[in-house]
């Protein structure tokens, strides 16, 4: 299977590239991460399989369209001829048959492109070795920023993420505010962040350089500046951007946070020698601020599990505007 | 003191409200309010107030519906194009640090604007009003089953349209995008008016179009002439019947989904919030129950025209009939189990996914078939190349290339990469203008000599054609390529330099659309102007199939001296195929229905009651809201309704036809 | 259809293309009104459904069990199915032709619509009252909304009850007022049904 699927997208890119597009950067196209490349191969042999069908059916418009024109009087002419069993068959079964095609791949590649599922190998001529352990990394989405937690080495950063390559990374996904998407087109596909919430997404870099990220849902005014670099460094460039992120002296402590996570556009990357290691899980369960429930505390007392205690009701309608108005 | 008291009054309103301060409005306003005086002017010049209002504000004729809600769809476009124009000019100079010409509080209402007006206000009207016009002609009745309800809905209609005008003058529209996904668009994010305009406006339309669903539904289903069963009914009536199900079946979930938002954002409820219990994906999941369904309510009905088209203009009986019906009613069913392919990257479990992913690919199977049953009928046809026809090649070509890509998104794991990108406006561009917009116009080249006795300019019309063709693929084929490069929807500012080149190929596209809107404009005026020239007195200038080209051009009020009698589907056809004469003498009186202004008055005060609601001017919200309903009561009060048209009338009106027919 | 209308059984033999006298459609009032509480009940559904997500999402606050008073609803169901039997009964006066009784019935009706209503508003008042508002939790939105809809909806009934009550004493019992009548009818009905759901699915289930 594979060997043809690579020449298939072989095919395809050279399809794609022989259009005068070769001097833009298609990182969609040509991604440097397995994820990445998998689901360009996805696109690629999706795009031929429909090409299939596709192609004929715009000739034979444009064929017809000429042929049976008014002034060819040659041409047969039939005002009466309005059913044929033989092609009704026919015209049923060819996208039934494409789209059966089409189908089973979704299934399967839905499957193993799950974002949530942990990787099976580094890339195709890289099988993952059982002992390679995974670099975590915790994504808060901000009014206009992103900030990354390294939770294994206690750091952070704000706008600036890196990852030693051929390693595994794990994305846990959340929002402090409102949703955006987590994406790197050349790592691998986008998944929302969302506030109260965790998604997560799983992926691997193959070769070092600085590639873009952003957040690929609106998100509000600061929306177009919410972009970030992503360093696919190799084992000596990571340990020594840990080493410079250690070096910062900066401490992210829930105090420091409150302050990061009010509004702000087009936030320098700046980085966190040290993080208090609850905070990722404070967000996500919402109660970073001091004297705030968890979301979590108040599901348990939804379900009965711990008793409620009262608590002043008049105050519980007050909202507060999270943003100034514009 | 004061500010209690100005606040009583005017509620959240102020002088600030009005945006002096940005030139681009105030210019904007000053054009506006000069070409409105102009035509204010000039109706009263030419003392037209009374006969608009007689004969076609309070009309409840469904023809005269029709075509004010196509000339509102068209007014809209221009402003719906307008915020089109001003996007692509802004992303193809807001480059290097240059911040363009509108900061983001602005360009991101204009984006909202642009999706909401091209939705509501240009395509549904479109579609609602080629229906309200052609399926009463079509399945030879004198109207619609309620006339008065239609013409209400025509004013609910407009009167949402006018509430998201009046946000571009008064306050501002939301910053939210089309759908106003929460939470941004809740109070907590979005404390200004924008949102509100959004929501009232949407749902004051929302109710007009709801009303016209049940309307054509219960139209289609008792109104139709002897001897048309169903399987007797033309196609473009069979797409009106399965959009207008999918109508009323949709339509109530965003009427509810946005009555949920509005409880959010006026009482503090929590149905959508990131606090106390609130999902905000549930309201994700709502919005797309309707929205998925919304986009076949637009799609269906240009199937339609296109299957009509096709067989008049290639004289040729339409191939695959019943397979075209099942097909509609097949994507009319599946369209309420896809939605959840506008959100495969919310983090749902790869087996829903796929299930979505799949069933939305099974879409396509049907929607292939239509067009391979376009296709044969153009085999063996002979094609005439009137302006329709071109609109239909120009979609057939132009709607497989969107569906394509279409299918491409449907595969999850290839949307993790293209989700919300420009490849995404691309498809969607792809096929609703390659789609809707073309069938629209095709329709309207087609029905227009129905419609007003004179056809329109082929060259004007053919200039519009080719402008859009070209244009749309100048604007949208580099929004492909940029959505390969990574590049997101919905950016007011870039900065990597190397994407310029392709918003300035865009930008030029979009320039070539506003050229070819221009020609439509011209092919109208033009039209008139020559009308002379190119009158229609057959009543049938495309040697046409169907029941709507057997009465004169335009219809008489009651459309059909007699009702006709049918035997086939392309009834028209077979009788003149099998020597039928037009009934010259035996006229009888003709039961219709009144005229009334009450819809126009209903319509009226739900833009004040919105006004209000959106302004929190509470009194005057109580006071239109009671109003409203005193109108409504009062309106029940009415039991006359209805009259007869002397026989002696119908004779005369029938002789004038005659007069013109040449003799047989 | 008269016997020269229907086409197909002409002895002659020759088609017609048009019938010679006038045609009168069947009254479309029924279906119109039909297709539209489908849609109205399309909007209850989405309620429920939206009830069905949030209704354990209490946010920390007071939970169905505590909240509501079963006793209470039972008699405002009561009140509410026997204003469905009055409204029967007026019915089967209107299609007797007697007027008067048939106005008296409405009257029961319009009472027992009210009481509902009042009862309802009390419920509302009293958990208000007690902090638990709709803007407390995810599940009181979802709730009051629920039953809040179908209340207004009540109140709209009774408003068109109201109006066709002076209409019918006014104009008599015509076709076209007992054409409202009707479709007044299915609207109650409808009502019932509704309610039936939000008792068992929401106070039944809640506090059980």
């Amino acid at each position: 299977m594979r060997p043809e699927t690579k020449m298939l997208s072989r095919a395809g890119l050279i399809a794609a590239l022989a259009l005068p597009l070769a001097s833009c950067n298609m990182v969609v196209m040509s991604p440097s991460g397995d994820i990445a490349t998998q689901q360009r191969d996805l696109i690629v042999i999706s795009t031929i399989l429909m090409l299939l069908i596709v192609v004929p059916v715009i000739f034979l418009t444009l064929l017809f369209a000429w042929r049976y024109r008014q002034t060819n009087k040659t041409a047969k002419y039939d005002p009466e001829w309005h059913h044929s069993t033989r092609l009704e068959v026919v015209i049923w079964s060819a996208p039934l048959a494409i789209i059966i095609a089409l189908g089973s791949i979704t299934w399967i590649s839905t499957h193993t492109l799950d974002p949530y599922r942990p990787l099976d190998r580094i890339s195709a001529e890289q099988p993952l070795a059982a002992d390679h352990k995974p670099l975590t990394v915790e994504v808060v989405a901000l009014d206009w920023k992103w900030l990354f937690i390294y939770p294994e080495l206690g750091i952070a950063s704000v706008n600036e993420l890196a990852a030693p390559v051929d390693t595994p990374i794990r994305f846990k996904i959340t929002s402090a505010s409102v949703m955006n998407s987590f994406y790197i087109p050349a790592l691998a596909g986008q998944i929302y962040a969302m506030a109260g919430m965790e998604t997560k997404l799983h992926a691997v870099i193959n070769k070092p350089g600085e590639y873009e990220g952003f957040s690929a849902n609106y998100s509000g005014a600061g929306f177009s500046h919410m972009r970030f670099k992503f360093h696919g460094l190799d084992q000596a460039g990571f340990d020594k951007w840990v080493a410079d992120v250690k070096g910062s002296g900066q401490a992210l402590d829930k105090a420091t946070y409150m302050q990061l996570e009010k509004p702000s556009i087009k936030e320098p990357v700046h980085h966190y020698a040290t993080t208090d290691s609850s905070l990722y899980s404070a967000i996500v369960d919402m109660c970073v601020e001091p004297g705030k429930m968890c979301m979590s505390e108040m599901m348990a007392m939804d379900k009965g599990l711990i008793c409620r205690i009262p608590e002043p009701t008049t105050a519980a309608r007050e909202e507060k505007a999270i943003r100034p108005a514009t | 003191m004061t500010a209690d008291w100005t606040s009583l009054l005017f509620g959240k309103l102020t002088l600030e409200a009005i945006p002096y301060h940005e030139p681009i409005l105030v210019v904007t306003f000053i054009g506006v309010a000069i070409g409105g005086l102009a035509v204010l002017g000039a109706l009263t010049y030419f003392r037209l107030w009374g006969y608009l209002w007689k004969e076609w504000f309070t009309s409840i004729d469904h023809k005269k519906i029709g075509i004010m809600y196509i000339v509102f769809a068209i007014i809209m476009l221009l402003r719906g194009f307008a915020d089109a124009l001003m996007m692509r000019f802004q992303q193809a100079i807001a480059f290097n640090g240059h911040e363009g010409y509108f900061p983001p509080h602005h360009y991101d209402q204009i984006f909202t604007a642009h999706g909401v007006i091209m939705i509501f206000f240009v395509a549904m009207p479109f579609v609602t009003g080629l229906m309200n016009f052609v399926v009463p002609l079509q399945i030879g009745a004198r109207d619609v089953s309620f006339p008065f309800l239609n013409n209400f809905s025509f004013w609910m209609t407009v009167a949402g349209g006018i509430i998201v005008m009046i946000s571009l003058f008064v306050g501002e529209f939301a910053k939210t995008g089309w759908l106003a996904y929460p939470p941004l668009s809740d109070i907590a994010y979005s404390p200004d008016v924008g949102v509100d305009y959004y929501i009232w406006g949407l749902q004051v339309a929302g109710i007009g179009t709801l009303l016209s669903g049940v309307n054509l539904i219960a139209t289609i289903l008792k109104m139709r002439a002897p001897g048309m069963s169903m399987m007797k009914m033309p196609v473009f009536t069979w797409t009106a019947f399965c959009t207008n199900i999918l109508i009323v079946a949709s339509f109530p979930v965003l009427t509810a989904v946005l009555a949920l938002l509005t409880l959010d954002r006026y009482v503090g409820t929590h149905f959508f919030t990131n606090t106390d219990g609130g999902s905000a994906m549930l309201y994700v999941n709502l919005i797309w129950i309707w929205g998925h369904p919304e986009v076949y309510i637009l799609v269906l009905p240009v199937f339609g025209v296109f299957s009509e088209v096709v067989s008049t203009f290639s004289a040729k009986r339409l191939f695959g009939y019943t397979s075209m019906v099942y097909a509609t009613c097949v994507i009319t069913i599946l369209s309420y189990i896809v939605w959840l392919h506008h959100f495969f990257t919310m983090g749902s479990g790869a087996s829903v996914n796929s299930f979505f992913g799949i069933t939305t690919m099974i879409i396509s199977i049907p929607t292939g078939a239509k067009m391979f049953n376009w296709l044969f009928t153009m085999y063996h046809g002979r094609i005439r190349y009137e302006v329709s026809m071109l609109w239909t090649i120009g979609f057939m070509v132009t709607f497989v290339i969107g569906g394509m890509t279409g299918v491409l998104l449907a595969v999850p794991p290839a949307d993790f990469v293209l989700h919300n990108s420009l490849f995404l406006i691309a498809h969607f561009h792809n096929v609703i203008i390659g789609g809707v917009v073309f069938g629209v116009f095709a329709g309207i080249n087609f029905w227009f000599p129905k419609a007003f006795g004179f056809r329109l300019n082929a060259f004007w019309g053919k200039m519009s054609f080719w402008f859009w063709l070209i244009g749309f693929y100048f604007a949208f084929m580099p929004l492909y390529v940029l959505g390969l490069m990574g590049v997101t929807r919905r950016m007011s500012q870039f900065e990597d330099p190397s994407l310029q080149i392709w918003f300035i190929i865009a930008a030029f596209g979009a320039f070539l659309i506003l050229l070819g809107i221009g020609s439509f404009i011209i092919q109208i005026g033009y039209s008139i102007w020559k009308r002379d020239e190119l009158r229609d007195e057959t009543g049938d200038p495309w040697n046409g199939r169907t029941l709507e080209w057997s009465t004169s051009s335009p219809p008489p009020a009651y459309n059909f001296a007699f009702t006709p009698v049918v035997h086939e589907v392309d009834q028209w056809w077979f009788m003149k195929s099998n020597g039928y004469r037009r009934p010259l003498s035996g006229f009888i009186p003709i039961h219709m229905p009144k005229n009334t202004g009450t819809g126009a008055i209903l319509g009226a005060l739900s833009v004040v009651f919105g006004f209000a609601m959106v302004w929190h001017i509470w009194w005057l919200a109580i006071v239109s809201f009671v109003a409203i309903i005193a109108t409504t009561i009062h309106h029940t009060f009415n039991y006359n309704r209805d009259f007869y048209i002397p026989a002696d009338e119908v004779a005369a009106v029938e002789a004038r036809r005659t007069q013109m027919l040449p003799a047989e | 259809m008269s016997a020269n209308t229907s086409h197909n059984a002409q002895p002659s033999g020759e088609l017609t293309f048009y019938l010679r006298e006038e045609h009168h459609p069947e009254q479309s009032t029924m279906l119109g009104f039909w297709i539209y509480l489908m849609s109205d009940c399309l909007i209850f559904a989405i309620l429920f459904a939206t009830y069905a997500v949030l209704g354990h999402s209490f946010a920390g606050g007071p939970d169905a069990k505590e909240l509501f008073d079963l006793k209470l609803v039972a008699i405002n169901t009561a009140m509410l199915l026997f204003s469905s039997i009055t409204y029967g009964f007026a019915m089967l006066e209107m299609e007797k032709g007697n007027k008067g009784l048939m106005l008296s019935w409405m009257v029961v009706t319009f009472f027992f619509g009210a009481c509902f209503l009042g009862i309802e508003l009390y419920e509302f008042h009293h958990l208000i009252g007690e902090g638990a508002g709709p803007w407390r939790s995810a599940f009181l939105s979802s709730f009051f909304t629920l039953v809040g809809t179908h209340g207004l909806h009540v109140t709209c009934g009774l408003v068109w009850m109201a109006v066709l009550m002076v209409q019918m004493n006014k104009l008599g019992i015509t076709a076209a007022n007992k054409r409202r009548m009707m479709t007044l009818s299915m609207f109650w009905h409808f009502l019932d049904v509704i309610w039936i759901g939000v008792f068992s699915f929401v106070y039944l289930m809640g506090v059980l």
